[in-house]
């Protein structure tokens, strides 16, 4: 026996091209939903795991851009201006205060760095405070400097990797002339972490020359009034403070304004592409009139005509939803590195977090816009009369 | 003497009035017959004189705009009362298998799936043993697992009128269920149609152009401006 499903399958097959043009519509505008829901939750993770790996919550830096310095950091690059080290011991004592560390940033000129130079960022830290604050850091190789004034260089995994460098081997500081034995490379944290050469902060002051820092990392306790301590270290002199919580924040409305309209776009193609099954389905209702009117001889009701039409629209657009879904998992890739090539700033991690939750929403909402976009045709062929067929029969 | 149970259908001035702007074209006017049970009944006529548009409100395809008509001695329409669709379909499944002109065959569906088509959306007890069994009472049997372009215009024709016994209708209506083939063919659908009547005891109610088609049934109703005669 025949069930309504297959019928419904077998109408569709009549008109292949037709049917096909129609499911890659569908495929593309649910292969590019699911990649854009997954962006916004990939992106906003990914900048959550960065900002929570900082090991702090707030930073305290010389006046200029907050944001732009914090961005920085974030990116490893070095902050704009100095403050000095006496200001750790006016912040650390605070009440809310749980640690503090100083950091100084510095970026020399690579010559030997990718095609015509590049920059090789460091980090001076203090091993007194630095690595208590990011107790997650793993080593891979070796471990943290003998002590806060060693010629040594703990190497983050990417940073290693790229310059093929083990423990024992020295590194030359570009335009320094100063050589640093690697004591320690780390595991990957997928962080920027990885990418970054940490030196003892007193080396790293010697080296350059300045006897001041770039920053001060504070980790706030977990029951203290964090807006009572920027308050107060807002009074101190010359000073910009960063809370990791206004810079996510920023950050995300600064992509919200293309968030919003990448959305947009995926929402103008998943109608574009109802448009297409509104076109197919009434076409194939049109064209199938005396059909449908013979079905009605056959005893169809009108209800059981519009479910076949229906079926009809379900099947489309269930295909096309799960094939968009499936491209979307096999690209996401590809996905992440186009997004990346065109954001300002990209946190480390994955952009485009697709799971099973968001292919569920994507395929209930393409099922559901397909399902509405099918009533009208649908409810036209319930509607076809058998007499119909006859009076228009040859 | 007939009885009320020996009477298939039973139309008493049957009148359809079809409007066009503000003409008003009398296709059927006031025609009255009885259809006996297990009879063959053909309709002949020139184009235009009635004979379709009357099958069409024999069969409950059409509303008339006057009249009554009985099925079984139960009252379909009568004294203004017209029917819903809803309601025709309810009849038209329990009562009447149709064939066309045109076979009406879906073509990605074998010869098995289109007779059991109308099985999807009503299935009386018993029917469903009743696909191969016709199919092969037919001639067909060689043919199920065919798809329709595989299968000459004679065979599609056979196969549409196992799809429309399938649910063991009482009544079979034919219009010009041979419009469509050459004279041996012809002739073989009028064997088909005779053999149900004669053998399946079915009734047959069949409009055609064709007049050595049309003798076939055992009984000839010519019709002219929408009116019915019988020799």
């Amino acid at each position: 026996m025949i069930s309504k499903f297959q019928i419904a399958y077998q109408n569709l097959l009549r008109k292949k091209a037709r049917t096909s043009l129609t499911l890659i519509g569908i495929t593309l505008s649910s292969w590019v939903l699911v990649s854009l829901l997954g962006f916004n939750r990939g992106y906003e993770n990914a900048l959550d795991h960065d900002i929570d790996n900082m090991g702090y919550q707030l930073m305290v830096m010389a006046k200029g851009c907050p944001y732009e310095a914090a961005t920085m950091m974030l990116q490893g690059g070095a902050g704009l201006r100095y403050i000095e080290q006496s200001m750790v011991d006016s912040i650390v004592n605070r009440p809310e205060v749980d640690e503090v560390t100083p950091i100084l940033m510095q970026a020399f000129f690579d010559p030997d760095k990718g095609d015509g130079g590049g920059i090789a960022g460091y980090y001076g830290i203090e091993l007194a405070s630095y690595p208590g604050m990011k107790p997650f850091l793993r080593f891979h190789q070796g471990g943290w400097f003998r002590d806060e004034k060693a010629a040594e260089a703990v190497m983050g995994y990417e940073a290693a990797e790229l310059e093929q460098r083990v423990v024992g081997d020295m590194i030359l500081v570009p335009e320094k002339n100063v050589q640093l034995k690697v004591v320690g490379i780390l595991e990957r944290t997928g962080t920027q972490d990885d990418g970054t050469i940490f030196v003892p902060l007193k080396t790293l002051q010697q080296i350059s020359g300045i006897d001041q820092i770039t920053t001060i990392g504070i980790k706030i306790k977990t029951d203290a009034d964090s807006t009572k301590l920027e308050t107060a270290l807002y009074q101190l002199p010359d000073v910009q403070v960063v809370s990791f919580t206004q810079v996510k924040q920023t950050i995300m409305k600064l992509i919200s304004t293309a968030r919003i309209m990448v959305l947009s776009i995926a929402i103008i193609a998943v109608l574009i592409a109802m448009v297409g099954v509104v076109n197919t389905i009434l076409m194939s209702v049109l064209e199938r009139t005396q059909e449908i009117g013979i079905l009605k001889t056959m005893g169809a009701m009108p209800g059981d005509i519009f479910r076949l039409v229906w079926t009809e629209t379900l099947i489309l657009c269930s295909c096309g939803a799960i094939a968009g879904i499936a491209l979307a998992f096999v690209f996401a890739r590809i996905s992440d590195l186009l997004m990346r090539s065109v954001l300002p700033y990209a946190p480390v991690g994955e952009l485009v977090a697709i799971d099973l939750k968001l292919a569920l929403l994507t395929l209930v909402t393409i099922v559901g816009v397909g399902l509405a976009s099918g009533i009208y045709p649908a409810w036209k062929a319930g509607r076809v009369r058998p007499l119909d067929s006859i009076r228009s029969e040859g | 003497m007939t009885t009320q149970n020996d009477i298939s259908l039973g139309a008493r001035g049957l009148t359809r009035v079809y409007r066009r702007g503000s003409e008003e074209i009398r296709a059927l006017d006031g025609v009255s017959l009885q259809i006996r049970r297990g009879e063959f009944v053909s309709f002949m006529g020139p184009s235009g004189s009635g004979k379709t548009t009357l099958v069409n409100l024999l069969g409950c395809l059409d509303n008339p705009t006057e009249g009554e008509l009985d099925l079984a001695g139960k009252s379909i329409f009568g004294a203004g009362r017209i029917l819903p669709e809803r309601e025709l379909t309810k009849v038209r499944r329990e009562v009447f298998g149709y064939i066309f002109q045109n076979f009406y065959l879906i073509p990605t569906l074998t010869v098995r799936e289109n007779v059991a088509l109308p099985l999807a959306f009503y299935r009386k007890p018993g029917a469903e043993g009743e696909v191969e069994r016709l199919l092969r009472l037919l001639g067909m049997g060689h043919r199920m697992n065919h798809l329709p372009g595989q299968i000459s215009g004679g065979e599609m024709q056979r196969v549409a009128i196992a799809r429309a016994l399938v649910n063991r209708p009482e009544i079979l209506l034919a219009d010009e269920p041979t419009g469509n083939l050459d004279t041996k063919r012809s002739g073989e659908i009028g064997e088909v149609l005779q053999d149900l009547n004669k053998n399946a005891g079915l009734t047959v109610v069949m409009v055609s152009h064709n007049p050595t088609l049309a003798r076939l049934g055992g009984r000839l109703v010519e019709m002219r401006d929408g009116r019915a005669y019988e020799s």
